[in-house]
């Protein structure tokens, strides 16, 4: 009965604050829009009685699903989140394993400090942070003011509002996802096996290739995961740092749910993203639970 | 026979396969390796034993190229090896932690140093089959590190260390993470391998019976010197130093004064065996001990006679009845160590070592005789000490008391506290079961030993 009672905890969590609002979701995306509130038609009638739950079904369809296929636009969001998803977790992964790299062969008193810096930027609201790289970025920005000043361009550069800022506002932010898992597969390695390697021939640029990078393969994995699943659905930054020119699906989200007030599209257009966030996630999942096999 | 042993280091003509030539090597302000000069040859297996921290390990780390000496030059087959990175040294290594790369399976371990070399798919193949033979791992081919043994690791990291045909294998504490049993195995299987390949070994160790069982040569080191390197034996055997003769093996040491034997006028007393010695000056030498009485009737005993037996045996007579003449060595136990100024048995020359006032000076016919005068020290192993209830003719004998016994199964260790407190070390194979075993704790016991058994040192 206890065993009963430890499992259905985390089970009576996912379906409360997962399933459920899926499910309201994916009926809001078989629905109608409507002027009315909510802004969609039917609604679930149970006074009805059983005769009332029949209207309800017969009156949904995939109307909506067909409509986002009709527009053009739908699918060059979703191609272009992609898009701009994969390019900027390759981007993290540059940046990030080589500071991951540098914090897993520091000094053992130092790496504590260097794990706070990385996570030290979560400490301040995720917004503001997004909102100071368009005062960094903007024509009169930081950087701008930082590069005139040392004569490199005489004119400022154009960023904000671009795919770089973008790009630049995405690496930033989703950086630790990177590094940390990097970090822990790095620091659990044994150094002796690089001497092992140069002993056996290797020079150190094979020895990195050959036996650094496959066993931090894991924590690679690990890394793009965490930051390729969030970054599809990215909205913030795109809407800050994008302008107009970045065509993201989130962003498409929040205009038809706020400006369009199409609540039954925006719906569908969540449930397709999940369905195509699924793959990456059931890979995840797949990864950890092999490294843990090959562990155990 | 002759030519069948193995000894490079004491041939001239020999040219070393590793040349150490003053070689320092400090970390900061620390002295890992002091100024030391020496050489390994073909074929050797070498060992470098010493405590944690003595520079053993940094030793082999610069033949691997992983540390480079801050002074001197070491060479290997003539050529100096300080600029060769440690990928281009025609020496392998195998780690103490192994070190496989777990993510390749038991025949890319092995195979990951050939192909390095740009080696041919095919000839990689036989090379790596060869090795397996030869560690018996044919059947681990396909599985990766952590789905085999800590023995069968061990192999792989020693048949992919050799894998490369190296003309120096370095083994650093090899067989440190196996258990008792499968490191006496191991220890005979690399022995064979060492010989079947040819290759010279040199093996790091702090294990001293490892080291002596593996080893052409031993060399023995502390505070980044070698104190000492020979073959086993000698080490063994014959010790230069106190510290060596402590590090491997128990030891006792006894510290005296040298005096230097005459070797003219020894040889005289010598040959007079002690079962010749008259009874009386035997009996001199224990006159406080109470002279034993012969066996005489009691008072119910003469009332039996004169009541009963009288009429059968004839009267009786008060003359005590004799025992046969006592033998000296089963009365020993009651003579004391001064009994014998005299030993038997020794060889003239030599030293005589006075450790205590009250006792004989212990005769060493093996020691220098110009240590004359000098502080030395005796260092006796405790298989060569015998140990027994009674008074052994022996040159060297010691009187004390059984304080501890270490029943180890095959042999004992006893330990003995002599007059003045000193405790001495004794070996004894139980030939015997233990309920049998005649020697037991505060028995009085005689431990002697040859006038050749202790080696003599100075240092």
């Amino acid at each position: 009965m206890r065993r009963l009672t430890l499992i259905l905890v985390p089970y009576l969590w996912l379906l409360a604050l997962f399933l459920v609002p899926f499910l309201i979701v994916l009926k809001i995306s078989l629905s109608d829009t409507a002027l009315a509130i909510p802004p969609y038609t039917p609604t679930l009638d149970l006074g009805a009685g059983w005769q009332g739950v029949k209207d309800f079904l017969s009156q949904l369809d995939l109307e909506n699903f067909q409509f986002l296929t009709t527009d053009v636009l739908y699918w060059k969001a979703y191609l272009s989140s992609l898009q701009i998803a994969v390019i900027a977790t390759l981007l993290t992964l540059l940046v990030g394993y080589p500071i991951a790299y540098g914090m897993a062969n520091s000094p053992d008193h130092w790496r504590p400090t260097l794990m706070l810096l990385v996570i030290l930027p979560f400490w301040t609201s995720f917004l503001i942070r997004v909102y100071s790289w368009m005062g960094i970025l903007s024509g009169e920005g930081y950087l701008n003011q930082f590069l005139m000043w040392t004569g490199l361009i005489s004119e400022p550069l154009t960023i904000l509002n671009t795919p770089v800022a973008v790009y630049i506002g995405i690496v930033y932010t989703y950086l630790p996802f990177m590094i940390l898992p990097i970090y822990a597969a790095l620091e659990r390695m044994d150094a002796s096996l690089l001497e092992a390697a140069e002993d056996l021939g290797c020079s150190r640029l094979q020895a990195f290739w050959l036996i650094t990078i496959p066993l931090s393969k894991n924590g690679i994995i690990a890394g793009c995961f965490l930051v390729f699943i969030p970054t599809i659905g990215e909205f913030v930054i795109p809407s800050l740092l994008g302008g107009s020119q970045t065509l993201m699906i989130g962003k498409v989200l929040w205009e038809e749910f706020f400006n369009n007030r199409d609540w039954p599209v925006a719906s569908a257009v969540a449930v397709i993203l999940l369905l195509i966030l699924i793959i990456p996630i059931i890979l995840f999942q797949r990864n950890e639970q092999k490294q843990r096999e090959a562990e155990g | 026979m002759n030519q069948t042993v193995f000894e490079p280091w004491n041939d001239p003509n020999e040219k070393p396969l590793i040349q150490f030539k003053n070689v320092t090597k400090r970390f900061g302000d620390f002295t890992a390796i002091d100024d030391q000069t020496f050489d390994i040859f073909e074929r050797e297996f070498f060992a470098l034993l010493g405590p944690s921290g003595c520079g053993k390990t940094t030793m082999m780390r610069m033949l691997a190229g992983f540390e480079k000496p801050s002074e001197g030059q070491i060479f290997l087959a003539g050529q100096d090896i300080a600029p060769i990175p440690p990928n281009k040294r025609a020496v392998n290594m195998m780690f103490q932690s192994y070190a496989l790369f777990p993510h390749l399976s038991v025949w890319d371990n092995i195979a990951f140093g050939l192909k390095r070399d740009g080696m041919a798919r095919d000839a990689i193949g036989d090379r790596v089959s060869e090795m397996l033979k030869l560690t018996r791992l044919e059947k681990f081919a396909k599985r990766k590190p952590h789905q085999i043994s800590g023995g069968q690791r061990q192999r792989v990291a020693l048949a992919r260390s050799l894998a490369k045909a190296p003309k120096l294998l370095l083994l650093d504490e090899p067989l440190g993470a196996l258990d008792a049993k499968l490191r006496q195995d191991t220890q005979f299987e690399l022995m064979d391998i060492q010989e079947t390949t040819g290759t010279t070994f040199v093996i790091v160790t702090h294990d001293q019976e490892e080291a002596m069982t593996v080893a052409s040569r031993v060399a023995v080191m502390d505070h980044g010197k070698i104190i000492q390197a020979d073959t086993p034996q000698t080490i063994y055997e014959a010790p230069l130093s106190r510290y060596v003769a402590d590090f491997i093996g128990d030891v006792n040491m006894i510290t005296g004064t040298a005096k230097a034997r005459n070797p003219a006028s020894e040889p005289q007393s010598d040959p007079t065996p002690p079962s010749t010695q008259p009874p009386e000056k035997h009996d001199d030498a224990v006159s406080g001990t109470p002279r034993r009485l012969d066996p005489q009737p009691n008072d119910a005993g003469r009332w039996l006679h004169d009541k009963v037996l009288k009429f059968v045996l004839g009267p009786r007579s008060d003359a005590p009845k004799r025992l046969p003449a006592p033998d000296p060595t089963r009365d020993a136990p009651l003579a004391s160590a001064q009994a014998s100024p005299q030993p038997v048995e020794a060889a003239p020359g030599g030293l005589e070592i006075h450790w205590h006032e009250s006792a004989a000076p212990l005769i060493a016919s093996n020691g220098d005789p110009a240590l004359d005068g000098q502080t030395v020290t005796l260092s006796l192993r405790p298989e060569k000490m015998s140990i027994s209830k009674t008074r052994p003719d022996a040159a060297n004998v010691l009187h004390g008391k059984v304080v501890d016994i270490a029943y180890l199964g095959n042999i004992s260790t006893y330990h003995v506290e002599l007059v003045d407190g000193l405790k001495i070390k004794a070996q004894a194979t139980n030939t015997r079961r233990v309920s049998q075993r005649d020697i037991t704790w505060e028995d009085d016991v005689w431990i002697s030993f040859r006038d050749t058994a202790g080696v003599v040192l100075v240092e």
